[in-house]
């Protein structure tokens, strides 16, 4: 096992959590409007999956992307200034918590209608084909999307096309406050992308190495053969669906059960498990995240909102 | 449907609208690798309205591509790829269709750029033919351009005559930003001039398609040759309309409704679709803004009646602008008595 690896993935997946409880804050302050949805408790999908395929792959997410967009582009000062709306933000402050971007690392957003980003993402795999590029297109989404017919077209494309895209299903058991059994007419997700058909497969969302090590074949199928690949990554949200939901629908016997299994705290446990670090040596770790994340806040906070005379460009090219 | 109103140069040649069409996009896509064309029934069955003819013997199947019936999706994969760097034409097999995929113009192509604050260019046209045709009925005979144009980000074109449909669709394609491409089931035999070589209209650009100085009909597309004919028919009464056709209606040519109005010193809007919220009001609310003092008489406009296509067909001619309706709506721009055979009230677009 890779020791650089294990503990750049901790240290990554602590700066999503570090990030998230940062900016739930200050929303509680009142410094970033909007919506805000939290993805505390999924880190391991984005992180795993992520860092399971190369630099130039496409990333296209939806409007819980914090941690999508850290994982790939690792500017926590760019996010958080985002959130704050300021002009030194990923998006110049024009595009909030939900509509993260970074073109030049193939980062492309940041959607925020439900399942609308699933063709797109079909779009971006078709132009790799178009132009014969190896570039892979991971596309993430929650289980709600799975009942939209943009979900529908997007998989059907691809399959039909044999579109080189991956399609992450973070299925964390709830489409806002509507637990999935009442609206999914099966019990996973996956049964639905097999019908295209195309290979799809259930993992445990929570193991940051289960989530790579699925992506990172997925990835190397779809770029070796052509072909799109689904992965349902099985977990859970911590908080509500955004910071304005308390998430009365869930009882605490339930939450707590699944906070037993953090991915964070999985991921301590084999580190310390094959010895590759102390308790310490992950508290630094831990510590670094927090530091980046305070210089981010901080760099947020001093940073000047968008020029009003600004405010019309970029409607059109 | 009328000749264009213009005569052909010495270079032009006399094409179809659609063969004006194939020619802009063969064009281009010969010019540029990064082009395809993708839609129902483009490939295989030469286009619905044969507007793609030959276009896949000529290109491939890598490059003139075939959907399944699934607008979200394939409006989609292209905004996916024009994202990054492809520019493809994306054609709806009437605009009426394009209503499924709503979402992905109106939240994704429209927004892009500025949510991410310039990061990309959406360089994608989407084409097809609008309004009505004949007997089509409800869900079939929608002109949408006021639904388009309402959307910042969004371009709008409604070319009349071959020759513009061609140097328009050019412009199109070569814009880096989303442009909606109105064309009409029932121009798309029209013949017109098309000149020959190197032919591009900027968007964004209105055309005096007849000179006058009584009053000036601002209209486009279909509804240029329903002004046409009510200007001939002015003209035998001694009223000199000038019809100016915007071309573009976003961007809209302010400056050549204005120019025009001001000199006609009365403006008549002529639209196919409905009058509420349309394209018609703001080309008012601009004239009544910028060249009050000017006008001698309300601008009004000659719109759809405000209902759903009906099937019949005496129904829906009486829907539908006519050139007798418009005729009639500019004899009373200029306080002349109206003849007999102006429609009920409603039909007045008010």
């Amino acid at each position: 096992m890779d020791a650089a690896l294990l503990l750049d993935l901790y240290r990554q997946m602590c700066l999503c959590r570090r990030f998230e409880e940062a900016a739930a804050k200050a929303y509680s302050q009142g410094k970033i409007a909007g919506f805000l949805h939290l993805y505390i408790g999924q880190e391991a999908v984005a992180v795993g999956a992520i860092s399971a395929v190369e630099e130039s792959d496409y990333i296209v997410s939806t409007y819980r992307e914090h941690a999508h967009y850290l994982a790939r582009t690792r500017d926590a000062r760019g996010a958080m200034a985002e959130l704050y709306g300021k002009a030194t933000g990923c998006s110049g402050g024009r595009g909030g918590s939900m509509h993260l971007y970074d073109a030049q690392k193939r980062f492309l957003g940041g959607w925020a209608i439900v399942g609308g980003h699933v063709p797109i993402a079909a779009g971006v795999a078709f132009a790799a084909r178009y132009r014969d590029e190896p570039d892979v297109t991971l596309c993430f989404f929650g289980d709600g999307t799975a009942n939209q017919g943009a979900f529908h077209e997007g998989l059907a494309l691809a399959a039909n096309w044999k579109l080189p895209v991956v399609f992450i299903c973070e299925n964390n058991q709830y489409a806002m406050g509507t637990p999935l059994y009442r609206t999914l007419s099966v019990e996973d997700v996956a049964v639905r992308a097999r019908g295209y058909p195309m290979e799809a497969e259930i993992v445990n969302g929570d193991d940051v190495l289960e989530m790579r090590e699925a992506v990172r074949q997925a990835a190397a199928r779809a770029r070796k053969d052509h072909l799109p690949f689904f992965i349902e990554a099985k977990t859970y949200r911590f908080r509500g669906h955004s910071v304005a939901d308390p998430a009365k629908y869930r009882t605490k016997e339930e939450v707590q059960k699944w906070m037993e299994r953090d991915p964070i705290q999985i991921l301590a446990q084999r580190i310390r498990t094959l010895g590759i670090a102390t308790d310490e040596q992950l508290t630094a770790l831990d510590d670094a995240a927090k530091a980046d994340v305070q210089d981010a806040v901080r760099f947020a906070e001093d940073s000047p909102f968008p020029a009003p005379e600004t405010v019309g460009e970029y409607v059109y090219a | 449907m009328p000749e264009a109103g213009v005569q052909p140069e010495a270079e032009s040649r006399v094409l179809s609208f659609r063969e004006a069409l194939r020619e802009a996009m063969v064009e281009e896509m010969e010019r540029d690798e990064s082009i395809f064309l993708m839609g129902e029934e483009v490939g295989h069955y030469n286009g619905a309205y044969k507007v793609s003819e030959g276009m896949l013997e000529r290109f491939g199947e890598r490059r003139v591509i075939d959907t399944p019936i699934a607008e979200t999706g394939f409006a989609g994969v292209g905004i996916g790829a024009a994202m990054v760097g492809l520019r493809p034409i994306i054609e709806f097999m009437t605009w009426n269709f394009s209503l499924v995929a709503y979402d992905q113009l109106v939240n994704n192509a429209a927004k892009l750029r500025y949510m991410a604050n310039g990061q990309f260019t959406l360089p994608i046209v989407f084409r097809g033919p609008g309004g009505a045709a004949h007997a089509l009925a409800a869900q079939h005979s929608q002109a949408l351009e006021s639904l388009y144009a309402h959307i910042p980000g969004l371009k709008c074109v409604v070319p009349s005559t071959p020759g513009d449909a061609k140097g328009l669709l050019k412009a199109a394609i070569r814009d880096d930003d989303p442009v909606c491409f109105f064309e009409s089931e029932t121009m798309y035999a029209l013949k017109g001039p098309v000149p020959a070589g190197e032919h591009v209209i900027p968007l964004g650009v209105g055309d005096v398609k007849r000179p006058g100085v009584d009053l000036t009909l601002v209209t486009w597309g279909k509804m240029v040759h329903a002004s046409l004919k009510a200007a001939e028919a002015l003209a035998g009464e001694g009223i000199e309309a000038e019809v100016l056709d915007l071309r573009t209606i976003r961007p809209l040519d302010e400056r050549a409704i204005l120019d025009s109005v001001r000199r006609t010193h009365r403006c008549l809007v002529v639209q196919e679709g409905w009058p509420f919220a349309g394209v018609a009001a703001e080309v008012i609310a601009l004239v009544a803004r910028e060249a009050f003092d000017d006008l001698d008489a309300p601008p009004d406009r000659v719109t759809n009646l405000d209902v759903p296509m009906p099937y019949a067909k005496n129904l829906e001619s009486l829907v539908l602008p006519s050139p007798e309706r418009v005729a009639a709506a500019a004899r009373r721009l200029l306080g002349r008595p109206e003849e007999a055979t102006v429609p009920p009230r409603a039909a007045r677009g008010r």
